[in-house]
């Protein structure tokens, strides 16, 4: 920073962010993987001679071949196709639901932080109720409500995973909304609304970006969970749950079909918490967790 | 302090009558019924089921009986299953959630807090960086892969355990194994975050002037405001586990509590959904009333503030 020309007195804080982001080899690295792992998955099955569907009985299950880079499972389906395609699902279910979640907490903490002290009360217990609810049995009720349709499975978990982003969001509004800005902006005769949204959301986004980052992975795993036992993604359809499922059932006679979907799986993740770490420490350089 | 314990459980039974309520809401709304799946029962048997386990009265007057039978311990009996109460199929599967969930939280707690407590005493070194790195691994891995894999090796390869099933005394191992080690993951960065902010603080540097050993500061006065990160994970942590990871015991095939809140909520099985929501709360409710009690007493900065 010492070589910055004297001029510059301050500098935009999301430039400086940004910087202090790409300072990190780890996450760039990080990035590198997730960029290259979303690139796969989307571009690859236009590549592939193979639908991710289309059976071939005759083969059945084969080890990985030069034809069939993953192998092919019990059905003759080419596996490096069907791994790309259920990246796309679970890619998308993660990016999707945590959008559900975040837009629900970050509205949910931001209206809960500026309301009074009942108001605040009230919505803040309902989320202890929440919290002390099995979200599992939540999701699958609530997947039993809307059907096990594929838009809606996003929206079932983000509607289970917005609790901590509200905590998150609330926290930060009661400590923002005492400062002088805020106070001067009231006493200019701005309304609820206004402070909300011009004073209180851009000021909050930092801890969000953080948050849901690394809400991402933790709904991916959610995801996972549901398809893992049959109440996600419906075949012959498949994301990497449905996938890692049918390769746990038979893993010891045709292990290719767990390695490979488990691989892609585990490295999404890795990647998405690595990157989870760099923007907590590029946006909050006080902190030292993690 | 007595006010304190007071008025937190009667947060905490609040806090269980709105799951209850909530619960209770989102079942009724859900299309299907509890006998959906027995289909050639005639009308009039169907009406008597359901008459019998009260599920032909307004439904407030169902609420409110869950309510008051919860509150007496004098469980239902599902319509389901004639003849057993939802307390004796809890009872039933508690002690296998319960066993397998405690011996993965010592699992996770002794692999974790010295991995994390090494990282941030050895900042910056090989030492850090290697333990953060396997701590980012246990976190990434999720427990579908890392279970088959522990049974594939330890069960089908070595022949040490069962690969699945619930038979002998030992069979315990390989799941308490797979939980506690992707916890210990979580746990480990949790010590080294909450460590390296303590030894940082101004009393620690007035320990270090008037000359304490490292020893003495770590354990006398760093460890105990260190734990409180790792302490309010554990509490919903605790009760997770203890009441069933779903997947693990799918994987192992367990006949623990996870199988019960995934077959009552498919099922529609009213009677047993309300009670195993009811019984996690409890427990949620009971772990942060602990974790509260213990951090008040660990940080005086908290203290038994009601």
């Amino acid at each position: 920073m010492s070589t910055a020309p004297v001029s510059r007195v301050s500098e935009n804080p999301w430039l400086q962010a940004w910087r202090r982001l790409v300072r990190n080899p780890v996450t760039v690295a990080a990035m590198m993987l997730l960029v290259a792992l979303v690139l796969i998955c989307c571009a690859g099955p236009l590549f592939s001679p193979y639908h991710p569907n289309d059976q071939d009985l005759e083969l059945k299950a084969t080890a990985p071949t030069r034809s069939h880079w993953l192998g092919t499972d019990t059905l003759g389906r080419d596996l490096a196709t069907r791994v790309m395609h259920g990246g796309r699902i679970s890619l998308l279910v993660g990016i999707l639901a945590t959008a559900v979640a975040s837009i629900i907490g970050v509205g949910y903490g931001l209206i809960a932080g500026l309301s009074g002290k009942r108001v605040d009360a009230a919505m803040m217990r309902l989320v202890d109720v929440l919290y002390a609810f099995p979200f599992i049995t939540f999701v699958i009720i609530l997947v039993v409500i809307f059907g096990r349709e594929f838009w809606l499975i996003f929206i079932a978990i983000g509607a289970v995973e917005w609790l901590t982003m509200a905590r998150v969001v609330r926290g930060q509004v009661l400590t923002l909304k005492n400062l002088e800005f805020v106070l001067a902006a009231r006493a200019a005769g701005a309304g609820f609304w206004h402070i909300l949204f011009k004073h209180m959301l851009p000021n909050v986004v930092g801890p969000v970006i953080i948050y849901a980052s690394l809400t991402v992975p933790g709904v991916m795993m959610l995801e996972a969970t549901l398809s893992f036992l049959g109440l996600g993604i419906q075949p012959p359809d498949a994301s990497w749950g449905v996938l890692i499922s049918e390769g746990a059932a038979s893993m010891e006679t045709l292990p290719w079909m767990l390695i490979g979907p488990s691989v892609f799986f585990s490295a999404t993740l890795l990647a998405l918490n690595l990157i989870g770490d760099g923007l907590r420490d590029a946006l909050d350089p006080k902190s030292t967790q993690g | 302090m007595f006010r304190f314990i007071f008025s937190r459980v009667l947060q905490g039974l609040a806090v269980i009558l709105g799951v209850l309520c909530i619960t209770f809401a989102l079942l009724k709304n859900a299309p299907g019924s509890p006998l959906q799946s027995e289909r050639n029962i005639p009308e009039h048997i169907r009406a008597q089921r359901m008459a019998a386990s009260g599920l032909d009265q307004p439904l407030p007057v169902q609420l409110w009986r869950y309510i008051v039978s919860f509150a007496t311990f004098d469980f239902p009996v599902s319509v389901r299953t004639p003849g057993r109460g939802v307390d004796e199929i809890i009872l039933e599967a508690f002690p296998v959630s319960a066993q397998i969930g405690l011996s993965a939280l010592v699992i996770a707690l002794a692999l974790g807090i010295p991995l994390g407590a090494l990282a941030a005493l050895r900042p910056n070194t090989l030492d850090d960086r290697a333990s953060m790195v396997a701590a980012t691994l246990g976190i990434c891995t999720p427990s579908m892969v890392l279970g088959p894999l522990l049974a594939l090796v330890f069960g089908l390869k070595l022949r040490w355990f069962n690969a699945s099933g619930w038979y002998d005394a030992d069979d315990w191992v390989l799941p308490a194994l797979t939980l506690g080690i992707i916890y210990s993951a979580y746990i480990a960065r949790l010590t080294r975050g909450g460590l390296r902010e303590t030894l940082a603080q101004e009393f620690i540097r007035t320990a270090r002037a008037k000359g304490a050993s490292e020893m003495a500061i770590i354990f006398r006065h760093a460890f105990k405001l260190a734990c409180l990160p790792v302490l309010n994970f554990l509490g919903p942590t605790a009760a997770g586990l203890m009441t069933g990871s779903i997947i693990t015991e799918s994987v192992f095939q367990l006949p623990g509590l996870g199988q019960h809140f995934v077959g009552a909520a498919v099922n529609r099985d009213y009677d047993l959904a309300m009670a195993t929501a009811a019984f996690y709360a409890l427990l949620i409710v009971s772990f942060n009333l602990l974790v509260d009690f213990l951090q008040a007493l660990l940080n005086p900065r908290i203290g038994f503030k009601a």
